[in-house]
C-alpha cells in the first residue's frame, strides 16, 4: 500500500479545521493557498460536520487513500479547535488506527500547519504562555506516534493577528511551497 | 316487539329473580373484595367470602340455582385461559414443554399417588382411591392464576413453573376424565358430549380435528373476521365478536368432549402473535373478572358448612394434610427440579388446594359409584376449604417466608422473566411520525410495543414486518393490556390533540410511573399539552424548519457551522418562550408583553451571535485566551 520509497507522488491530505472561517485571514489565505496545489485535497472539517457529527468510514477511506495528512487550524487554548478532538476520538479506532489489526496509518506522515495569535517569543521557558509551541503539542506527536506515523515538524504562523496582508500573502507562498514538497517526498522527520 | 313489552308488568315478574339475583351477587362482591384487597388478601378470599355471607349457611339470600350459576361462571376460568394463551406465544410455550411434562407430569402422579394410597388407609377402595387420588392432585387455576397475577409473580420462576403445572393439570383431566367411569365399570358416564355414543377412536379422531380446526382457524379465519370488524370502527361489535369466539371454542370444545378451558388457552396461544392481541385482551380482560368473581362466590355459597360443624375435626384433619400432603410434594419436585428457595415456597404454596376441576371429578366418582356419599362430600369440603385457605398460604409466603430467604435468591440467581414481554417503551401511533421514533429505538436495541387504531395501517406494517398492534389507546384496559403498568416511557404521535389530551389523563392518573412524550402540530396544541402538565412536547414542524433554514443559509454562503449555530440558538430560545408563554397566554395584556419581550430577545441573541461570527480580525484575540 505505502510506497517506502518517498520519491514522487505523495498523495497529500489537508483537513481544514475552524469553526469560523471568516474571522481569520490567515486561514483563508492558507487555504486557499492549499487549494492550489496541485495535487493535494483539501477537506473543511466544519462544513463537513456543522454538526460535529463525524462520518467515520468515510474519514477512514479518504485518509488511507492518502500519505501525508495534514491538520490546518488555528491554536485554540493550545491545542485544536474541538472538532478535530472529535475527529481523532471518533476516527482513529483501536483495530484501524492503533492497537490489535490497527495499522491503516503505518507509514504515513503527519504534520499539523498551525496559526498562532501570540507572537513567537510569547512562547518558551519564562515567556508570556510558559512553553514552546512543540511542548504543548506533545499531545498531537504521541497520536500520531501511536499509530505508527510520521510526525513532521508543525507549519507554524505566529502573530497572526498582526500581519500585514503582504506578509500573510508571504507566508501563504511558502505553505504551498511546503505543501508541494510533501507532495514530491521532501521534508525530514522531526528530531531526524 | 318493542323495548316496553319488556318491561310491561308481566315481564317484570318474569326478570324480577335475574335482577333480584345479580342485585344481591353484585352487592355482595362490591362490598367484600375491597375489603379484602385493604387487608392484603387479594380479590379471591373477598370472593369466597361474599358467597359465604349469601349463601345458604350465610344470609341465605340465594335461590334455588347456585349449581347453575357455578357452572355459568365456570366460563370465567375458559375466559382466564384464553387470555394467558394470548399472552403466550407459540415459541415460549414450546420452550415450557419440559416443566409442563416434567414438573406438571410429576406433581400430578406423585400426588395422586400419595393422596391416594392415604385415602386408601382411611378405607377406599383401590379404585376409589384412585379417583381421590387423581381428583386431589388438580389445583386451583382460577385462584392460582388470579392471585400471582395480582401479585406481579406471574413473570418469575414460581409463577412459571406453577403455570405450567397448572397446564399440565389442565391436559391431565381429559384423559382422567376417560378413565374414571372405567374404574366405576359402567360406561354410562363416559357419555361426555353428544359424541358419546360413537367408538373411542372416532372421537379420539373428531376431538383432534377441533384442535385442528381451532389452530386452522385462529391463523387463517379469525384475523381477516377481526380486521373486517375493526374497520367498521364500532367497539362494542369487536367486544361481541371477541365473546364469540371464546364461547364458540367452549361449546365446540365441549360437543366433543375436550376442556373448553384448553380449548380456549390453544386459541389464545394461536392469537397471540395478531395485532388485535391487545384488543381482545382489553375486550375481555373485565368478562373474566366478573365471571370469575362469580365462580369464587359460587364456590363460596356452595360450602356445606353443616357438614364441617358436624365432623369439624375430621374435615379440619383432612383439609389441613391435604394441603401439608400437596405441598410437600410440590416442594420436593421443586427441589429436584433445582429451584431457588424462595421461588421454591411460592411454588409449593400456591398450589397446595385442590382445584374446581375437583368439583366435576367428584360429581362424576359419585355418578359412577367409585366411592360413596359421604367421602365424596368430605372430599368436596376438603377441595372448598382448601381453596379458601389458599390466600393465607400466600400471605404466609408472602410475608414469612420469602423475607427470610430473599438473601438466598441473589445467590441462586435464576433467569426470570421469560413470559414477560412486556416492554419499556408504548409508541401510541404508528404513523409517519411514530414509526420513526419507534424504529431510532430499536435501533439500540429498545423494543418498543406499538399500537394503532388505524386497521388498514396496522395490516399494512404487519404485512411489512412490523410487530404493531391494533387498539384504541384511550380505553384504559387497552393500556393495561399492552403494558402500560410496566412501562417507563410512552411516546404519543397521533395527529389528534384531543385524543393525545385524553391518554395522557389516563396515563398520568393510573400509570403515574410512565414519562409522556407527546407530538403536536404547533404552538397552539403544545400549550395545551404543556397545560396539561407534559413536559416533554414535540412541535412536529420545528426542527424540520430548521433543518431548512439551515441549508438555505449554507446555499447563500454561511459557514455550516455558523448555520447550525444560529438554528440551535433559535430553537433553544423558542423552545423556552413556548413555555413562558403557555403560562401568561390566557391573560391577554402578559401574553403580549411575554410575545414582545421575546421576540426583542432573539433579536439580541441572534445579533450577538452574529457578529461573534462575522468579525473579521477577532481571531487573533480569540487565539490569545
Amino acid at each position: 500500500m505505502m510506497n517506502n520509497d518517498r520519491t514522487k507522488g505523495m498523495r497529500v491530505l489537508v483537513l481544514h479545521a475552524h469553526p469560523a472561517p471568516r474571522r481569520s485571514r490567515v486561514n483563508a489565505a492558507l487555504l486557499a493557498a492549499a487549494r492550489g496545489v496541485e495535487g493535494v485535497t483539501v477537506r473543511e472539517l466544519y462544513e463537513e460536520y456543522p454538526d460535529f457529527f463525524i462520518d467515520v468510514k468515510a474519514e477512514q477511506e479518504v485518509v488511507a487513500a492518502h500519505d501525508v495528512v495534514v491538520m490546518q487550524h488555528p491554536f485554540y487554548w493550545y491545542s485544536t479547535p474541538a472538532l478535530v478532538k472529535e475527529w481523532f476520538d471518533e476516527v482513529l479506532t483501536s483495530g484501524w488506527a492503533y492497537g490489535e489489526g490497527g495499522t491503516a496509518l503505518r507509514g504515513k506522515r503527519w504534520m499539523h500547519a498551525v496559526s498562532t495569535g501570540g507572537a513567537a517569543e510569547s512562547y518558551g521557558p519564562g515567556s508570556e504562555h510558559g512553553f514552546t509551541v512543540r511542548e504543548l503539542m506533545a499531545p498531537l506527536e504521541a497520536t500520531a506516534r501511536l499509530c505508527g506515523m510520521e510526525y513532521l515538524e508543525p507549519f507554524l504562523v505566529q502573530g497572526a493577528g498582526r500581519l500585514s496582508g503582504a506578509e500573510i500573502a508571504e507566508w501563504a507562498g511558502r505553505y504551498a511551497a511546503r505543501l508541494a514538497g510533501l507532495r514530491d517526498g521532501d521534508g525530514e522527520p522531526l528530531g531526524a | 316487539m318493542g323495548m316496553v313489552n319488556l318491561w310491561g308488568p308481566d315481564k317484570i315478574m318474569h326478570h324480577e329473580h335475574f335482577f333480584h339475583a345479580a342485585l344481591v351477587y353484585l352487592a355482595a362482591a362490591v362490598i367484600s373484595v375491597p375489603l379484602a384487597k385493604r387487608l392484603g388478601l387479594g380479590s379471591v378470599p373477598g370472593y369466597l367470602l361474599a358467597g359465604i355471607l349469601i349463601g345458604p349457611f350465610g344470609m341465605g339470600l340465594l335461590g334455588e340455582d347456585t349449581a347453575e350459576v357455578m357452572g355459568f361462571a365456570e366460563f370465567g376460568v375458559v375466559m382466564m385461559l384464553f387470555l394467558v394463551g394470548l399472552e403466550l406465544e407459540p415459541k415460549l410455550l414450546w420452550r415450557m414443554r419440559a416443566p409442563i411434562f416434567g414438573l406438571g407430569g410429576m406433581q400430578v402422579v406423585v400426588t395422586a399417588v400419595v393422596v391416594g394410597a392415604v385415602g386408601m388407609m382411611m378405607g377406599l377402595s383401590w379404585q376409589g382411591g384412585v379417583a381421590a387420588g387423581l381428583t386431589l392432585a388438580m389445583s386451583s387455576t382460577a385462584i392460582v392464576l388470579q392471585t400471582l397475577g395480582e401479585k406481579g409473580q406471574m413473570n418469575g420462576a414460581a409463577g412459571r413453573n406453577a403455570f405450567a403445572v397448572l397446564l399440565f393439570q389442565d391436559l391431565a383431566v381429559i384423559p382422567i376424565l376417560a378413565l374414571l367411569p372405567l374404574l366405576g365399570g359402567s360406561v354410562e358416564g363416559a357419555e361426555v358430549g353428544v359424541l358419546g355414543g360413537l367408538p373411542v377412536w372416532l372421537r379420539g379422531v373428531m376431538g383432534l380435528g377441533a384442535v385442528a380446526a381451532v389452530v386452522a382457524g385462529g391463523r387463517y379465519l379469525v384475523q381477516p373476521v377481526l380486521r373486517w370488524i375493526a374497520q367498521s370502527e364500532l367497539r362494542e361489535l369487536f367486544t361481541a365478536a371477541s365473546l364469540l369466539l371464546v364461547i364458540g371454542i367452549a361449546l365446540l370444545m365441549h360437543v366433543v368432549g375436550l376442556s373448553p378451558a384448553l380449548g380456549a388457552f390453544l386459541a389464545g396461544v394461536v392469537l397471540a402473535e395478531s395485532e388485535y392481541r391487545h384488543e381482545l385482551e382489553a375486550d375481555l380482560a373485565p368478562f373474566k373478572g366478573l365471571l370469575l368473581g362469580l365462580f369464587f362466590i359460587s364456590v363460596g355459597s356452595a360450602m356445606d358448612l353443616g357438614a364441617l360443624g358436624a365432623r369439624p375435626w375430621v374435615i379440619a384433619g383432612i383439609t389441613v394434610g391435604l394441603m401439608v400432603l400437596k405441598a410437600g410434594v410440590l416442594w420436593g419436585i421443586g427441589g429436584r427440579f433445582g429451584m431457588a428457595t424462595a421461588d421454591r415456597s411460592t411454588f409449593a404454596l400456591s398450589l397446595a388446594q385442590g382445584g374446581e376441576f375437583g368439583f366435576v371429578l367428584v360429581a362424576m366418582a359419585l355418578q359412577g359409584r367409585i366411592f360413596g356419599e359421604e367421602a365424596g362430600e368430605v372430599i368436596q369440603l376438603g377441595i372448598a376449604l382448601s381453596m379458601a385457605l389458599t390466600p393465607l398460604l400466600f400471605l404466609f409466603d408472602e410475608r414469612v417466608v420469602r423475607p427470610r430467604v430473599s438473601g438466598k435468591v441473589e445467590e441462586e440467581g435464576r433467569e426470570a422473566d421469560v413470559i414477560d414481554e412486556k416492554h419499556a417503551v408504548l409508541v401510541i401511533g404508528y404513523g409517519r411520525f411514530g414509526h420513526i421514533v419507534g424504529r431510532v429505538m430499536e435501533t439500540v436495541g429498545i423494543p418498543c410495543t406499538v399500537l394503532d387504531s388505524d386497521s388498514e395501517q396496522v395490516e399494512l406494517l404487519r404485512k411489512i414486518g412490523f410487530k404493531v398492534h391494533y387498539g384504541d389507546a384511550t380505553r384504559l384496559e387497552l393500556l393495561h393490556a399492552a403494558g402500560a403498568g410496566h412501562a417507563k416511557l410512552a411516546v404519543l404521535t397521533l395527529a389528534s390533540v384531543e385524543k393525545s389530551l385524553e391518554i395522557v389523563r389516563l396515563l398520568q392518573r393510573h400509570f403515574p410511573q410512565v414519562r409522556i412524550l407527546v407530538r403536536v402540530r404547533g404552538r397552539l396544541e403544545a400549550y395545551e399539552l404543556l397545560d396539561a402538565g407534559v413536559e416533554d412536547v414535540f412541535r412536529e414542524t420545528l426542527d424540520a424548519s430548521l433543518e431548512m433554514a439551515v441549508a438555505g443559509m449554507r446555499h447563500l454562503g454561511v459557514p455550516g457551522h455558523t448555520a447550525v449555530r444560529a438554528a440551535r440558538q433559535f430553537r433553544r430560545h423558542d423552545e423556552g418562550a413556548v413555555r413562558r408563554m403557555a403560562a401568561v397566554r390566557h391573560d391577554r395584556t402578559a401574553y403580549l408583553s411575554e410575545a414582545r419581550r421575546s421576540v426583542k430577545v432573539l433579536e439580541e441573541v441572534l445579533r450577538s451571535d452574529a457578529v461573534r461570527e462575522g468579525r473579521d480580525d477577532g481571531w487573533s484575540e480569540r487565539s490569545e485566551k
